[in-house]
C-alpha cells in the first residue's frame, strides 16, 4: 500500500477515572492531506487531539509521527520533531510586534547563547538577519505586511490566527494540528484563513490535521474527514459521502434528520 | 533659597537614592515573577547577602593596604555580583527547580522562598554577627558639596559619594537592561516567556536558559542594590529585610512582570516616602511675614512621622490597586 501516513494513531484509549473518553481509536493522517476530525460534543475528538498534541499521554495505545513513536512526548518535544499545533484561542506574545512574534519561533538561535553573543557577534547577526528574512517571507505569504510592526496584542482575532499559521511556517513543520481555527473569526477573514491553509497545503506541501465545528470549512478544506462518536471512530470519507450516510447523520445529531446538501 | 536647597538635599537626593534601591530590587522581583510566576520573598535577603559578600571582599582588599580613589566596597562590587549570582543560581537549582519539576504551585514556591529567607538570615548572622557595621571604618565617606553662585545662598547642595555612585550605577543598569530586553534575542525570549509561557514552551525558546538568565540578572541586581544601600547607610543583618515589603509594593504598583513598571514604581515610592516625612514647615518659613498674625507655622509639618514611613508605600499600593488593578504599566493582575 502506497499510503504514507505522517500521523498514525494506533488503538489509543484514554480514561479519566472511570470515564472512558476515547476507546480503542485508530486513524491515520496521510502526508500532504488536510484531514478533518469531526463529531458531536463529547465524542472524544478533543481528547484524541490533545493526546496527539502531547498535552497528556494516552492510557493505552501508541501514537506514531513520521515513522517514530511519539507516545507521551511533551508539546515542546513534538515541536522539535516538526509537529506543531495552533490554539483554539490564538496565543501570541502580545507585547511584541507580529514580526518579532515570528522571529521568536526558530529554536537554537545563536543569539540565545551567552558565549556567542560576546564572542561570535557576526554569527549572531547573520542568523538574526536570516530569521528576519524568513519571517518577512512568511508575512508576505500570509499577506500580513500591513500589520507586521503592529503589536500582536492589538491584532484582530483573524490576524492572530494567521499569525499562528505563520508560526508553523517559521520552522517548516511536517504536520500542523489546527484546533478550531474558525472559532471567533468572521466570515470574510475565515475565507482568507481557509485560502491560506489551502495554499500552504498545495503550494508548500503542509499536512494538516484539523479539529473543527464549522462544517462549511471542513467541507471546503478537508479530505478525508474522520467522524468520531462516543469515543470511537465511526466513519471516514469525503464530506459529501458522509452527509448522505444516514448512520453518520444519526450519530451526529442524535436522530435521523434530513440533510439538504 | 537656602530652604529650597534644604528641600533638595532632603527630598530629591534621598528620594533618588531610595528610589534607586527600590527600583533595582523591584526589577529582580518583577522579572522572577514574570518568568517563574511566584513572589520571591527571599529577594530582600539576597540583597543583604550581596552586601555581606561585598563587605567580606572589601575587608580583604583593605587588608592588602591598597588605597583606592573610590570606596573599596564599590570597587569590589563586580566580583561580589558574580559570587551573588552564582549563589542565586545555586538557590534556584537546590530549592526552586526541584519544586518546579514536580509541578509545585506558586504558593508552594512562595513558602519555599520564605524558608530561603530564614536560611539566608541565619547564615548572615552566623558568619557576619548581629552588629551594625560600616564600609567606612578604614576610609572616609566622601561628601560632595556644590556651592551655588547666588547671593545670600549659604547652604550648599550636598550628597555623599555612595549616593552619587548609586545613581550612576542604577542609570547604567537600567539602560543595560533596556537594551538587553529590547535588542537581544535572549532578552526578547525573556519578554516572550513572561508574556505567554505556554506559547514560549511550544516555540523554539530555550526556557531553561531564560530561567537561568533571570536569576543571573535578579541576583546581580540584588547584590548591587544591597551593597549600594549598605554603602549609603550601614550594614546590618536586617538591612534589606526591612525594605522587602516596599520593594514588592513597588513591583506591584508598577505592574507585576513589567520591568519598566518596577523602575517607575521604585522611584515613585522612594520619592513618596521622602516627601511624606519631609518637614514642610521649612518651606513655609520664608513666607512667614505674609501670613496673618493668628497663623503660626507649626514646628513639624511632616505628613507622616518618620517611624511610620513604611506605611506610605502601602497607602500608595492600595490606592493604585483600587484605581488601576493591573498597576501603572498593566502587568499581570494577581
Amino acid at each position: 500500500m502506497s499510503f504514507d501516513a505522517v500521523i498514525e494513531v494506533r488503538n489509543v484509549s484514554k480514561r479519566f477515572g472511570g470515564l472512558s473518553a476515547v476507546s480503542n481509536c485508530s486513524l491515520e493522517v496521510a502526508r500532504g492531506s488536510i484531514t478533518g476530525l469531526i463529531g458531536p460534543n463529547g465524542a472524544g475528538k478533543s481528547t484524541l487531539f490533545n493526546m496527539v498534541a502531547g498535552n497528556f499521554p494516552p492510557s493505552e495505545g501508541t501514537i506514531v509521527f513520521d515513522g517514530q513513536d511519539i507516545t507521551g512526548l511533551k508539546p515542546h518535544q513534538l515541536f522539535g520533531r516538526g509537529l506543531l499545533r495552533t490554539f483554539q484561542i490564538a496565543h501570541e506574545f502580545s507585547n511584541m510586534t507580529a514580526l518579532e512574534n515570528l522571529m521568536m519561533v526558530p529554536p537554537d538561535q545563536p543569539g540565545e547563547s551567552l558565549a556567542q553573543i560576546w564572542f561570535k557577534p557576526g554569527v549572531v547577526a547573520a542568523r538574526e538577519a536570516e530569521v528576519r528574512q524568513k519571517a518577512l517571507d512568511v508575512i508576505d505569504f500570509l499577506k500580513l505586511g500591513h500589520v507586521k510592526n503592529e503589536l500582536a496584542g492589538n491584532l484582530s482575532g483573524g490576524q492572530k490566527k494567521l499569525l499562528e499559521l505563520g508560526r508553523t511556517m517559521m520552522v517548516d513543520a511536517k504536520a500542523v494540528l489546527l484546533d478550531e481555527v474558525a472559532a471567533g473569526v468572521n466570515r470574510t477573514l475565515l475565507n482568507d484563513l481557509a485560502g491560506n491553509i489551502e495554499r500552504m497545503n498545495t503550494e508548500l506541501g503542509y499536512t494538516f490535521f484539523v479539529i473543527e465545528h464549522d462544517m462549511d470549512l471542513i467541507a471546503r478544506l478537508c479530505d478525508p474527514v474522520i467522524v468520531m462518536a462516543q469515543g470511537e471512530v465511526i466513519a471516514k470519507g469525503r464530506m459529501e459521502e458522509l452527509r448522505n450516510n444516514p448512520e453518520i447523520v444519526e450519530a451526529y445529531f442524535g436522530a435521523a434528520v434530513e440533510v439538504t446538501p | 533659597m537656602n530652604d529650597f536647597i534644604f528641600f533638595f538635599n532632603q527630598v530629591v537626593v534621598n528620594g533618588i537614592s531610595l528610589g534607586s534601591v527600590y527600583a533595582l530590587g523591584a526589577v529582580g522581583v518583577t522579572l522572577i515573577f514574570g518568568i517563574l510566576r511566584f513572589a520571591h520573598f527571599a529577594h530582600g535577603d539576597m540583597m543583604t547577602m550581596g552586601a555581606y559578600i561585598a563587605f567580606v571582599l572589601a575587608s580583604l582588599v583593605a587588608g592588602l593596604g591598597l588605597t583606592l580613589p573610590l570606596p573599596t566596597g564599590f570597587v569590589v562590587l563586580p566580583f561580589a555580583m558574580v559570587i551573588a549570582t552564582l549563589i542565586a543560581l545555586g538557590i534556584d537549582k537546590g530549592f526552586y527547580a526541584p519544586l518546579r519539576a514536580r509541578g509545585a504551585r506558586p504558593v508552594t514556591l512562595l513558602i519555599a522562598s520564605i524558608g530561603v529567607t530564614m536560611m539566608i538570615q541565619g547564615l548572615v548572622r552566623l558568619f557576619g554577627g548581629v552588629q551594625t557595621r560600616s564600609f567606612f571604618e578604614t576610609e572616609p565617606k566622601g561628601l560632595i558639596r556644590i556651592e551655588l553662585p547666588f547671593e545670600g545662598v549659604t547652604r550648599p547642595i550636598s550628597f555623599t559619594e555612595p549616593q552619587l555612585l548609586l545613581v550612576i550605577v542604577t542609570a547604567i543598569a537600567v539602560f543595560a537592561l533596556h537594551f538587553f530586553l529590547t535588542r537581544s534575542r535572549l532578552g526578547k525570549a525573556m519578554r516572550a516567556m513572561a508574556d505567554n509561557a505556554d506559547l514560549a514552551k511550544v516555540s523554539g525558546i530555550n526556557t531553561a536558559l531564560v530561567i537561568r538568565v533571570t536569576w543571573i540578572i535578579a541576583g546581580s541586581l540584588a547584590c548591587l542594590a544591597g551593597t549600594m544601600l549598605a554603602l549609603d547607610v550601614s550594614l546590618q543583618p536586617a538591612l534589606a529585610f526591612n525594605i522587602v515589603l516596599p520593594i514588592f509594593a513597588a513591583a506591584i504598583v508598577g505592574g507585576l512582570g513589567q520591568s519598566y513598571g518596577a523602575i517607575a514604581g521604585g522611584f515613585l515610592l522612594g520619592f513618596a516616602e521622602t516627601l511624606a516625612v519631609f518637614n514642610w514647615a521649612v518651606l513655609l518659613r520664608p513666607f512667614r511675614d505674609s501670613f496673618p498674625d493668628w497663623f503660626e507655622i507649626p514646628a513639624n509639618l511632616a505628613l507622616v512621622q518618620s517611624e511610620y514611613k513604611l506605611t506610605v508605600a502601602f497607602v500608595i499600593l492600595v490606592v493604585v490597586l483600587l484605581v488601576r488593578p493591573t498597576g501603572i504599566f498593566k502587568g499581570a493582575s494577581s
